[in-house]
């Protein structure tokens, strides 16, 4: 996927304009936070569980090389088949290739933001594939010929008598349709593709190293079919995905699906190890696991940026973010967004092209609070920008700016000498309302808001009558 | 807020040269910058028993950032640790050093409490302030509708990103509003700047005041004062 991350003021007012796109999320985001508080307040010792969260993916992260290794090797031992791509082009030609050798023609996909990353659907199609999401969002982001823009809730952006006509249009289905209604049609269709599917696609939550075991978690269905019913399942993941142990997951599951959706635990739990063994009644012939590269052995390298590869996904960080509730998923540009894309994406499609997303955050902090994994996100942000500005990324009259700044804040008898000066003639410019002509950025943030009065006296001119010794 | 700590037989100094704690230049990114005007804020305050501000951010900046940005120097990282320590948000000096946990006096008043970040989840103040404002007598407190949710403010964010924070604000003051509460009470200097900003913007009757305002003019107005002293 072509990353716009340069285009973020525009695409965020697009955002703030789209009062459709205003109803949709402010509905979802509601519920979706509402859901994990209730989660979390029945489990008393969610703190102690994050920090063991916290602990394993560190473990997992400092060890990614042996791990790797280890999940190979067990996947190996049970006729699967691992990839490693170090480039998005690299993982497309490589599924590409394996579904050729299989003369593969229909693609059922289970839900996956990696395979969006390297922009698979579009290079299959375009090899004369057909390829059909099997997620709801996604056959829904499918139709209306969009990018996700949420982690979890692809379709998160839209209302759903947006999704009523969408639906009526293509599937016919009523233009007023209900919930119900548009599942059972979604469904009719769906269930078709699946049964006459022969390649399966989907991610992966979790890759536990020491069984070699790809874990899906899901509440429709559509993952179980999708890794099941074509003879050909290609998990496709990103390598920061692995977990040492198998005993891990009792704390990882539990951590993901309360931060991701509030729920104890999800619909379907799919654990795969292996294609169909001798004696089992379903399953694909063959089990390909391609690991994708992509940025993040990069990433790996940093110890400033590490922290990033312990991401889950649950999204928790999207879904409290303030901003991300106020412009959505699509105005950060590319595959990842909210706090969590504004960090790891500088790294994947470079801080040059992506320098405005660490600068879209009023560093609230509430993204590092509900983490599960304890990413400190806000102070990773600050990081980018510091690196920003060392790379060159600040423009001049910001760099003059803060140096004038910084030399009036540490002198001073020059910061009273202006300050003194400076509170009056701002006090006669706010009475004048020379601050909200509509010029400079002054006038712009006044539109929404009244510049302070500036009370009179200066704190400092009342403590010369006030201070020690001259109280009341 | 002199007022208050008098209260409490603490008499404050001011020293004159104190300037800005550093973090708008610290939260752009302009890390050298923003050293500077850390050793300034050190030379400034560093022989002060406790420094203690009415704003949570800037606390923050001192608390979290200053020991950071020292990383490199290990003498100058464990002064700025040293200090940092010593550095209190107003409430939490109230409540945590003073353990003061019932305020005397007397509001009429419907009051509801803003989280300011900065306050909540760097210094973790949380129940305190909620706590004094709800021992006035007379004070009627109202819980916030997503009471921890920013206001859109962040400094130069709400310059570099005016419309998105405007958004931000308006859902902040959609829940003040909603509140019933006739004063929005906080605890950081520039976050009541911007909501009251916004909500003068939208002609609302709701008023913004500082916590130590609103405990300074219910220590006025209580009439039987413990220190029998006279208004300030």
């Amino acid at each position: 996927m072509k990353p716009v991350t340069d285009q973020f003021h525009r695409l965020a007012r697009q955002a703030l304009n789209n009062d459709s796109l205003r109803t949709a999320l402010s509905r979802a985001v509601v519920s979706f936070e509402s859901a994990r508080v209730d989660a979390i307040d029945s489990m008393p010792d969610w703190e102690d569980m994050r920090n063991h969260g916290h602990e394993i993916k560190k473990r997992a992260v400092d060890n990614l090389p042996v791990a790797l290794e280890t999940f190979e090797k067990q996947v190996r031992s049970r006729g699967g088949q691992v990839h490693y791509c170090e480039t998005g082009a690299d993982a497309r030609d490589t599924i590409l290739s394996i579904i050729r050798s299989h003369k593969g023609s229909r693609v059922i996909k289970a839900k996956s933001m990696v395979s969006e990353e390297i922009g698979l659907n579009a290079y299959l199609e375009d090899a004369g594939l057909g390829v059909l999401e099997g997620d709801l969002g996604e056959y829904i982001i499918q139709l209306a010929g969009e990018t996700p823009s949420h982690l979890l809730a692809p379709a998160i952006h839209k209302s759903r008598e947006e999704v009523a006509e969408l639906f009526h249009k293509h599937l016919g289905s009523s233009p007023d349709a209900d919930i119900p209604e548009m599942t059972d049609v979604a469904r009719r269709t769906l269930r078709e593709a699946f049964l006459n599917s022969d390649i399966g696609i989907s991610g992966g939550n979790f890759a536990v190293a020491e069984t070699g075991t790809i874990v899906l978690l899901e509440n429709e269905g559509n993952i179980r079919m999708a890794t099941t019913i074509p003879k050909v399942h290609i998990a496709l993941l990103g390598i920061e995905k692995l977990v040492p142990r198998m005993t891990d997951l009792a704390t990882m599951l539990r951590l993901l699906v309360r931060s991701a959706t509030g729920q104890h635990v999800t619909c379907y739990t799919s654990f795969i190890s292996a294609a169909r063994t001798a004696g089992e009644g379903d399953g694909p012939e063959e089990l390909h696991v391609v690991f994708l590269d992509a940025g993040r052995s990069g990433v790996w390298v940093d110890p400033a940026s590490r922290d990033a590869l312990k991401c889950i996904r649950c999204a928790a960080c999207l879904n409290f973010c303030p901003v991300y509730g106020s412009v959505g998923g699509h105005a950060y540009g590319w595959v990842y967004p909210g706090p969590i894309g504004s960090v790891i994406t500088p790294h994947f499609v470079g801080i040059e092209k992506a320098g405005q997303l660490p600068q879209a955050s009023s560093l609230c902090g509430r993204c590092s609070e509900v983490c599960p994994v304890k990413i400190p996100i806000h102070d990773m942000l600050l990081d980018l920008r510091a690196r920003s500005v060392e790379s060159g990324g600040a423009r001049f009259h910001e760099r003059l700016s803060m140096k004038i700044f910084a030399w009036l804040a540490s002198s001073p008898r020059l910061w009273r000498v202006l300050m003194a000066p400076g509170r009056p003639l701002y006090r006669v410019a706010v009475r004048m309302r020379l601050v909200k002509l509509p010029v400079g950025p002054l006038g712009k943030w006044s539109r929404s808001r009244e510049l302070p009065l500036a009370g009179a006296p200066a704190f400092r001119d009342w403590w010369m009558d006030h201070g020690r010794g001259n109280q009341l | 807020m002199v007022r208050v700590l008098r209260h409490y037989g603490i008499e404050p100094e001011f020293p004159g040269d104190q300037t800005c704690c550093g973090q708008p230049a610290f939260n752009a990114g302009f890390r050298g910058e923003a050293r500077q005007v850390a050793l300034h804020f050190l030379s400034v305050f560093e022989d002060s028993e406790a420094v203690i501000s009415p704003s949570g951010s800037c606390v923050a900046m001192v608390r979290e950032y200053y020991p950071e940005l020292f990383n490199d120097d290990e003498k100058l990282r464990a002064r700025f640790h040293d200090l940092g320590h010593r550095t209190w948000e107003f409430s939490q000096y109230l409540t945590d050093v003073l353990g003061v946990t019932e305020f005397p006096g007397r509001i009429s008043a419907s009051l509801t409490w803003h989280d300011c970040c900065h306050s909540l989840r760097a210094l973790g103040v949380r129940e305190g302030p909620r706590k004094l404002l709800g021992s006035l007598d007379g004070a009627e407190f109202r819980e916030l509708e997503k009471c921890d949710e920013c206001c859109g403010f962040g400094g130069l964010f709400s310059v570099k990103f005016d419309e998105v924070s405007s958004r931000m604000l308006e859902r902040k003051l959609d829940c003040v509003e909603n509140s019933g509460a006739d004063n929005l009470v906080a605890t950081d200097c520039s976050c009541l700047m911007h909501m009251d900003g916004g909500l003068r913007n939208r002609g609302s009757r709701v008023q913004t005041r500082h916590l130590a305002e609103v405990l300074a003019d219910a220590l006025d107005t209580d009439a039987n004062k413990p220190d029998g002293s006279s208004a300030s």
